[in-house]
Order: structure tokens, then C-alpha cells, then sequence
């Protein structure tokens, strides 16, 4: 599994390296045709290089940090149990701590479901995951300002929970009805 | 360097010192996954840097307030919504693409509705959610996000 994981991350590398040899062939060409753009472009890009550079090896390593610190067996632990509104904030702030794009937070998902976990602190769990990170939220910060960035971090936590108390009530209906569809 | 930088920065030495005092070998572990993640996302963030340089050399700020300005209505929050859906950008980098837009007269509202259906859903990777979740949650979930970003949207811009 470990391998295939790798084969798949050195294949999104390839086509990573692709898509910007691809980028940098047409703005090597667009500039050679319109050479008048060409300060306006590249000073452009040269700020926002800039304020990445200052903080993405920071926020790397706090994902690094995160991801060694906070394995997924103790986030299925603390949320198998857990219920109520505490276990709904315990199900986003588990969300927002690991790192990691959204489809590993699926096998985890999966896990607690099986563990009989709430649907609600699960969908929450996984909204939180996608959009709530908080190395995430600093790049916001960087780039969009504290107001931007509290004002959607704290409308993005109560549409989650809606969210999920709304699913959870639609799968319960549903499985009261059609007693028999559950996913294998 | 403005305060947000050094906040940053700041941050990651403090977790870094602790992490340290606490297990070296696991934070060795750490600045692993991190130099090569760094390394991994690298190059994206090299062309997204490229093309937000393009957009502002060759966009006029008529045509993209045009589409996702304040005046291209529901229809351009729309727009946004989905293309957020459909693109498999790493978020990190949605940060710094959405600011460029902001600043060429993109509205806050779909500015925020695109980072968030972008970092909420995924087509790319719904079938995936769907094999080990299951239909009913993998659409609904997805479904739903699609419909809150949209609300999360038009409440900030009300609120900013």
C-alpha cells in the first residue's frame, strides 16, 4: 500500500513538473510576443513568489509536525465515543489538526462510521478536514487579512455543524423508510 | 516581511521547539514530511504564481469584475461555485490566487465562495468518497457544501 502510494505521488509529480513546463511555455511566449507586458507580469509574480516563500517551508513544517504528532488512530479513538455538542467541536478540531489532502480523512471516516460514531461529527469531521486546516488558515491570513479570514472560519464552523445535523437527520429518515440500503 | 509573516514563522519555530524537547526522533520524522512536501507542491506553486502574474499582464480588471465582480450577480457566484468544485487546486495556493483576483475587482462574495467549494468538495475524488462512504453521504455531503459555500459567500460579502 505504502509503495503504491508512492508510485501515485512520484505520477502527480510528473504531471505537476508537466503542467508547469506547460504554464511556463505560454508565458515565455505570450511575453516574447507582447514584450511591453513584461514588467507588469513579472513584477506581479515576483510579489506573490515572494510572500510564499517567507511562509511555506513555516507551514510545512507544521504540517510535517501535525502529521507525525496527531496519527489517525487516536482521532478514531477520541471520536468513536464522543457525542453531544463537545463531541461535535472534538470532531472539528480533530478535523483541523492532521494534514493532508481530504481523501486520506475518507478511510478514517470510514472507521469511525463502522465504530458507530455520530453522522453528524463525522460530516463535520470531514468538513473540517477539507476546509478548516489550520496551516490552511494562516496561508488565508497571509493573503486575505484577519477579517477575511475569521469571519469565513467562523461562518465555515456553523454551516458544518448545520450541515451535519441536517445529513445525519436525512440518513436516519431514509434508513427508516428503506429499512435495507446501507453501503457495504 | 509584514506581521503576518513573522506571526507565521514564529509559530512554527515555537511548535518546532516543543516538538523537539518532547521526541527528536519523531520530529526528525517531521522536517521529513516537510522538506518533501515542500518539494512536492513546489512546482504548482510556481505555476500558479506564473499564471496570477499572466492574469494581472493580460486580464483587463473589466473582464474579470465582469465575471465575478460585484455586478455579475448570482450568476457569477455560480460560476465561481463551480469551478471551485471542479478544479483540483491544493488550497495552500487558492490563497494567493483568490487575493490577485480580489485585487483586479473579483467581489469578496465569490471569492469566498470559491475557496471554500474548492477546499469542500471534490469531483475529482467523489468516487473514491462514494466506494468508501457510501453514496447517500458522499453526494449529500458534497451536495450540501456546495449550497453552504454559496451561503458562507453571501454572508461575508454582506458582513466585510
Amino acid at each position: 500500500m505504502k509503495k503504491m502510494s508512492k508510485e501515485k505521488q512520484k505520477k502527480g509529480l510528473v504531471k505537476d513538473m508537466l503542467f508547469l513546463g506547460i504554464i511556463l511555455a505560454i508565458a515565455i511566449i505570450l511575453l516574447l510576443i507582447f514584450p511591453e507586458k513584461k514588467e507588469l507580469v513579472i513584477s506581479s509574480s515576483k510579489g506573490f513568489f515572494m510572500e510564499m516563500i517567507l511562509i511555506l517551508p513555516a507551514v510545512m513544517i507544521l504540517m510535517g509536525l501535525f502529521a507525525v504528532f496527531v496519527p489517525n488512530d487516536v482521532i478514531v479513538k477520541y471520536l468513536g465515543r464522543s457525542s453531544g455538542i463537545k463531541g461535535i467541536f472534538l470532531a472539528i478540531l480533530m478535523g483541523a489538526f492532521p494534514t493532508g489532502p481530504l481523501y486520506v480523512a475518507f478511510p478514517i471516516a470510514a472507521a469511525l462510521l463502522k465504530k458507530g460514531a455520530r453522522i453528524s461529527n463525522i460530516i463535520a469531521f470531514l468538513s473540517a478536514w477539507a476546509c478548516i486546516k489550520i496551516p490552511q488558515e494562516l496561508v488565508e491570513l497571509q493573503f486575505l487579512g484577519l477579517k477575511f479570514m475569521i469571519t469565513r472560519l467562523l461562518l465555515t464552523i456553523l454551516f458544518v455543524i448545520v450541515m451535519g445535523i441536517v445529513i445525519e437527520q436525512i440518513v436516519l429518515l431514509s434508513e427508516k423508510t428503506t429499512k435495507h440500503e446501507q453501503t457495504s | 516581511m509584514n506581521v503576518t509573516t513573522v506571526f507565521i514563522n514564529a509559530l512554527a519555530a515555537v511548535c518546532l521547539v516543543f516538538a523537539l524537547i518532547k521526541d527528536t526522533t519523531k520530529t526528525k520524522q517531521a522536517l521529513k514530511i516537510a522538506i518533501i512536501s515542500f518539494f512536492r507542491i513546489f512546482p504548482t506553486v510556481l505555476a500558479i504564481i506564473i499564471i496570477i502574474g499572466l492574469l494581472s499582464g493580460f486580464v483587463p480588471e473589466s473582464q474579470i469584475s465582469k465575471i465575478v465582480g460585484e455586478n455579475a450577480g448570482f450568476r457569477g457566484v455560480l460560476t465561481v461555485a463551480f469551478l471551485g468544485a471542479i478544479l483540483h487546486i491544493p488550497s495552500l495556493i487558492s490563497f494567493p490566487l483568490a487575493a490577485s483576483l480580489l485585487e483586479k475587482g473579483a467581489s469578496i462574495t465569490s471569492v469566498a465562495v470559491f475557496i471554500t467549494t474548492l477546499t469542500m468538495i471534490g469531483m475529482v475524488t467523489l468516487p473514491l468518497e462514494i466506494r468508501i462512504l457510501g453514496k447517500k453521504l458522499a453526494l449529500l455531503r458534497n451536495g450540501l457544501s456546495f449550497i453552504i459555500a454559496i451561503i458562507i459567500g453571501l454572508i461575508i460579502g454582506v458582513i466585510l
